[in-house]
């Protein structure tokens, strides 16, 4: 057993675990965070990706004892965070989930692109998603989602930069 | 929980993953990001009495330049070479690799170092530093010592690391600003391993000329050496020429693959010297 300290959707937790529990089973089993998905398990589809420190990982091929320190933030602890609002309600506007399996993952590798990218354009967006299987939509309303976020962003932005 | 048990690690310093290693004789593993080492371990195709996570050191993420090259800790993600937060002086070709390899929340823990210790033969890496001509640094018990990137990669899944070595950082020669460099890699879908990858480095000014290719296929990243007097005179290698070379590496590569390979090292090579 190892000794585990870390941030999880703005909480301190603290933890004894078996050093080959991946970080989704922890936040899973330990934490009762089910909105954390396991799909393929070995890093392919997506399912499970969560942000850890600012950045979108594959909580299921990342060891839960390498994360010693770190914030975690799953679907559960999205609440507060502005992009996230606003993927949500495009996500229910373009109709970018139906089963809702994919969808905490799409929006922990959403928010990222949204974050990263100012002007991207559909194939950079559909290129970013590629880690990221939908067996339900075919991807068209997740893209139209994304992309809306992102214009809007990009209006924000210059509508600020016109007033200054 | 799917990978068997094993005892877990988390040294500061490298000093203390060396001795850790040895500790371990031979039942003692590496663990950079884990993107590849992680799943391998949970399919239980992957073995460790030991797991050494070298996450928490902090030296192995550092760049440091040195004038005419630049010496990159192995724990480097390739995020970070995406982004070029390092600086670029290879003309964006790290950062051009980097962007092509799995999916951004792999490349947020995946590392150049943990990348060129897997030794896929079908990665990234392995043949874009060879054909950078990087130099690997290498710490043991018994100090350091550096490689080179041929006499690195051994073959497919081996390097030259003994069980008491790690790789502590890719010491990289700067382009000048008059080389060129293409990377071409065939696959089925974005983010998925190359069937076919080529390299071509040409900076005339330091007289230096690399052609490299890389797959399963292939058994990792080559040298094409006979390939590499025609981009260093600006012509275009024959297609038999391209062929011989690489039937000279892998006697046995069906039509398809031949062509995929052949098809990648003519492309990298014409976009080199056009």
């Amino acid at each position: 057993m190892t000794t585990l300290s870390l941030t999880v959707n703005g909480e301190p937790v603290r933890s004894e675990i078996d050093p080959r529990l991946s970080l989704a089973d922890f936040l899973r089993e330990n934490l009762a965070l089910k909105g954390t998905h396991l799909g393929c398990e070995h890093g392919a589809c997506g399912a499970c990706t969560v942000v850890v420190d600012d950045m979108p990982m594959r909580s299921c091929i990342t060891l839960a004892a390498s994360c010693e320190g770190v914030r975690v933030t799953t679907v559960e602890g999205f609440d507060d965070d502005p992009v996230v609002t606003r993927l949500r309600q495009a996500f229910r506007d373009e109709h970018a989930l139906q089963c809702g399996y994919c969808t905490p993952g799409m929006l922990a590798t959403a928010r990222d692109i949204v974050l990263r990218h100012d002007r991207p354009d559909v194939e950079q967006i559909r290129a970013e998603l590629a880690g990221c299987i939908c067996r339900c939509t075919g991807y068209r309303g997740i893209v139209r989602a994304i992309a809306h976020v992102i214009e809007t962003k990009s209006q924000a932005t210059e509508a600020k930069a016109g007033t200054t | 929980m799917k990978a068997p048990a094993f005892d877990y690690l988390r040294p500061a310093t490298i000093a203390e993953a060396v001795a850790a290693l040895a500790e371990g004789a031979g039942g003692a593993r590496i663990l950079a990001g884990g993107q590849s080492l992680v799943p391998m371990l949970n399919l239980r195709v992957a073995f460790a009495e030991t797991l050494i996570d070298i996450g928490a050191i902090a030296d192995l993420r550092a760049v440091v330049d040195e004038g005419e090259t630049v010496l990159i800790g192995a724990g480097v993600t390739h995020a970070t070479l995406e982004d070029g937060t390092i600086g670029d002086h290879w003309r964006g070709m790290p950062a051009f690799v980097a962007r092509d390899i799995a999916y951004r929340a792999v490349r947020n823990r995946g590392t150049l170092g943990g990348s060129l210790c897997h030794a896929d033969p079908a990665a990234d890496w392995p043949v874009a530093m060879m054909a950078l001509g990087a130099t690997m640094l290498l710490a043991g018990p018994d100090g350091e010592r550096a490689l080179a990137a041929k006499d690195f990669s051994v073959d497919v899944f081996t390097t030259a690391l003994e069980e008491d070595e790690m790789l502590t950082g890719i010491r990289l020669p700067k382009l000048s600003p008059s080389a060129r460099w293409s990377y071409r890699k065939m696959r089925k879908k974005a983010g998925a391993f190359g069937e076919a990858i080529a390299a071509v480095v040409h900076d005339p000014a330091r007289g230096f000329t690399r052609v490299v290719a890389g797959s399963s296929a292939v058994g990792g990243p080559c040298r094409l050496e006979a390939l590499e007097g025609a981009v260093a005179l600006g012509s275009l290698a024959a297609e038999a020429a391209i062929r011989t070379a690489l039937a000279e590496r892998e006697p046995d590569l069906d039509r398809y693959e031949m062509q995929i390979h052949a098809t990648c090292l003519r492309r990298a090579m014409k976009e080199v010297s056009s």
